[in-house]
């Protein structure tokens, strides 16, 4: 059990700086999740943090101890890797007991610590096997096991799901996350999925391009993207981006999205955006549940138009309706019982209460 | 009496048409296909093997001037002599050294060509196998002249510091020595090559696994690199084992069996006996004693392969 700190951490190979200066900081017991598109940096954060890179500047603190030159295993660390690396020539329990057994602990002691991970994982009955003759998700649990047993300061995933199915992936999306409340050993998780990140983490981590883009639990993500980049990638299907434009009609200060369509901001939004230049190319933030059917009596701050729908997509319990706003393709989710139809018009609803408004140049939430 | 006829008749038709189908079914069975397909090869191998070792055998059977069948005289005429035990002594010292020196560099420098970066592994590689790539007559021409008692570049060298001159090939312990040495030189890239290719085939994620497991760099050799080797190390080990206990054209070179016969080999003792002094029965003899001690080998070796490639 630890906290880890980052300071300024780079990495740079050759000319090219995969990881540009990160502070972060990570408290004990907490399950951080680094997740970002491929090429962002969050593998790489991870293995300087294991200590399978070397940190081309900046600090990696353990426990509040420099670890930049300790190599990985006086770390005390375990790691789980994405094709589970466990060695192929060893039972299940070999496997586990490995670190215990190269650090010379006493038999009885690697057997109950052995036999106690194999009971919460659920693998007692695998023991004697070789990896070979497990499962992808049985693979899986044995590389937990193995981190589990070693009882770490610091346990480090890279992306440890994504070998799976779709239906396993969730099912153990769940298991570590039961692991982690019986264990609660401070934990650091790479994935490329936003979903595993908002479902297991307590903080999520952002990044893109090297650089850390938002901090936060996953409902401020959700719910407060710091950047478009943020607002873009967490949430599926991905929020609208609209260009748009803001103006003062009477008085009042209004978001002009089309020639056709304006509508008049809610008195808080007005109250927020009423400071920006009107020249500012803007885009509306607006996430597919906030563009709705349409109904008789809608709240303030919801303002209904028409459009054509050019595709639906019929979910079971939504249907997702795709239309075009002045050439921007828009994705809206509407009751599968409004009658949404391919090719046919269409009244919807905007809640403007929920939307985010973006400086286009700069990508960032006003 | 028409009845039966016919009844007859279409008994008659019934088992053609059933003698026809089995023997297309026959022809359409997935094992007589495989049987026609490797039978190219089978022929080949009766005929360049099997043929050859019969008629070793036979011939091992005969007296000298081979007019008459003599049974296994030549086998006890074999083992009273003593120059025979020497050569099975000599035989088995000259593979079992080799091997494993030649185990060992291969597995060194296997090693450390795996840690060139790629840019230059390839240069290094190649420059590696030079010594295999040589026909070893040859080769072992140049070694002839390098162990040159009197104005050689060994001994040339070795006297600034004092040392020699050394009776490279004329003294039966340096003799032994030498003939090692060259096969050693000859044979470790060939394990080097092959260690190289199963280096390459373990994922860099176990050395990382171990290594977080808190390995140190003996530790991921021992408990990573030897057992996922254990099937190439093996293979390797048989084949070479054969090979070497075979060797003919080295010692041949080098030192003919000499000094005293003690370089000799089953398949230069085998040559001297058989062709040089016209002892065919005897060469023959000879030369099948090769086969018991290596198929003890072979079949030791590849029970542990089968095993191990069925769990791992």
């Amino acid at each position: 059990m630890a906290d880890v700190a980052l300071r300024k951490v780079v990495k740079r190979y050759d000319d090219v700086e995969a990881v540009r200066g990160i502070d972060l900081d990570i408290a004990d017991h907490e399950f951080i999740v680094l997740v970002g598109p491929s090429g962002c940096g969050k593998s790489t954060t991870l293995r300087m943090i294991a200590g399978l890179e070397d940190i081309s500047d900046g600090d990696i603190m353990i426990d509040g101890d420099v670890v930049n030159d300790v190599p990985p295993k006086d770390r005390d660390i375990a790691m789980v890797f994405q094709n589970y690396a466990l060695y192929p020539h060893m039972t299940v329990a070999e496997n586990m007991s490995f670190g215990l057994r190269l650090k010379h602990y006493p038999k009885a002691e690697i057997k109950a610590r052995v036999t106690e991970a194999a009971r919460l994982l659920d693998i007692t009955d695998l023991i004697d096997r070789k990896p070979k003759q497990l499962s992808g998700g049985q693979r899986q649990r044995v590389a937990m096991g193995r981190a589990i047993v070693r009882n770490p300061k610091v346990f480090l995933f890279d992306e440890p799901l994504s070998n799976l199915d779709a239906k396993l992936r969730v099912q153990m999306r769940i298991e570590i996350k039961k692991v982690h409340q019986k264990v609660r050993t401070t934990t650091v998780y790479v994935t490329h999925d936003q979903v595993e990140a908002m479902t297991l983490a307590d903080r999520v981590v952002v990044m893109n391009k090297g650089r850390i883009e938002q901090i936060g639990t996953p409902n401020e993500l959700y719910h407060k993207p710091a950047t478009r980049f943020v607002a873009g990638f967490i949430g599926s299907p991905a929020m609208n981006f609209l260009p748009c434009r803001l103006e003062d009609v009477g008085g009042t200060l209004q978001i002009r999205l089309t020639d056709r369509i304006a509508f008049a901001l809610p008195p808080a939004r007005a109250a927020r955006y009423n400071a920006l230049p009107r020249t500012d190319k803007l885009l509306l933030g607006l996430r597919p549940e906030h563009l709705t059917e349409s109904h008789a009596h809608l709240e303030p701050g919801v303002e209904s138009f028409d459009t054509v729908l050019d595709v639906t997509e019929p979910m079971g319990m939504e249907t997702l309706v795709y239309f075009g706003l002045d050439g921007t393709p828009v994705c809206g989710r509407v009751n599968p019982n409004a009658g949404a139809k391919d090719g046919a018009p269409m009244r919807l609803a905007m809640d403007l209460n929920n939307m985010h408004l973006l400086n286009e140049a700069t990508g960032v939430v006003l | 009496m028409a009845d039966v006829v016919v009844e007859r008749g279409r008994v008659a038709r019934a088992t053609g048409a059933r003698k026809g189908s089995s023997l297309r079914n026959a022809l359409g069975r997935k094992s007589t296909v495989a049987f026609f397909l490797t039978l190219p090869l089978i022929l080949l191998i009766l005929l360049l093997v099997l043929y050859p070792a019969l008629y070793s055998v036979h011939l091992a059977t005969l007296n000298k001037a081979m007019t008459k069948f003599v049974g296994l005289s030549n086998f006890t005429f074999l083992f009273k002599r003593e120059t025979f035990w020497m050569v099975v002594r000599q035989s088995c010292i000259f593979a079992i050294t080799a091997v494993v020196f030649k185990a060992l560099i291969g597995f060194i420098v296997a090693h450390f060509v795996h840690n060139i970066p790629a840019k230059g592994q390839r240069k290094w590689r190649g420059m590696l196998l030079v010594p295999w790539v040589i026909p070893p007559a040859m080769s072992t021409l140049a070694w002839l002249w390098l162990f040159d008692p009197s104005y050689s570049a060994f001994n040339y060298t070795l006297s600034f510091f004092g040392v020699g001159p050394i009776p490279w090939l004329g003294d039966t312990f340096w003799a032994r020595f030498s003939v090692i040495l060259v096969n050693v030189w000859y044979g470790a890239p060939f394990f080097m090559i092959m260690y190289l290719a199963a280096l390459k085939s373990v994922p860099d994620q176990l050395y990382e696994a171990a290594e977080i497991d808190g390995a140190n760099w003996w530790q991921k050799i021992w408990h990573i690199t030897l057992p996922m080797m254990r099937n190439i190390i093996a293979i390797t080990t048989l084949f070479s084992l054969i090979v070497t206990f075979a060797n003919f054209d080295i010692v041949r070179i080098l030192t003919s069996g000499g000094p005293l016969d003690t370089t000799h080999l089953f398949a230069t003792w085998a040559f001297q006996v058989g062709i040089q002094s016209s002892d065919i029965p005897l060469g023959a003899c000879v030369s099948l004693f090769m086969v018991p001690i290596l198929a003890v080998a072979a079949i030791f070796i590849l029970r542990d392969v089968n095993k191990r490639g069925n769990e791992a």
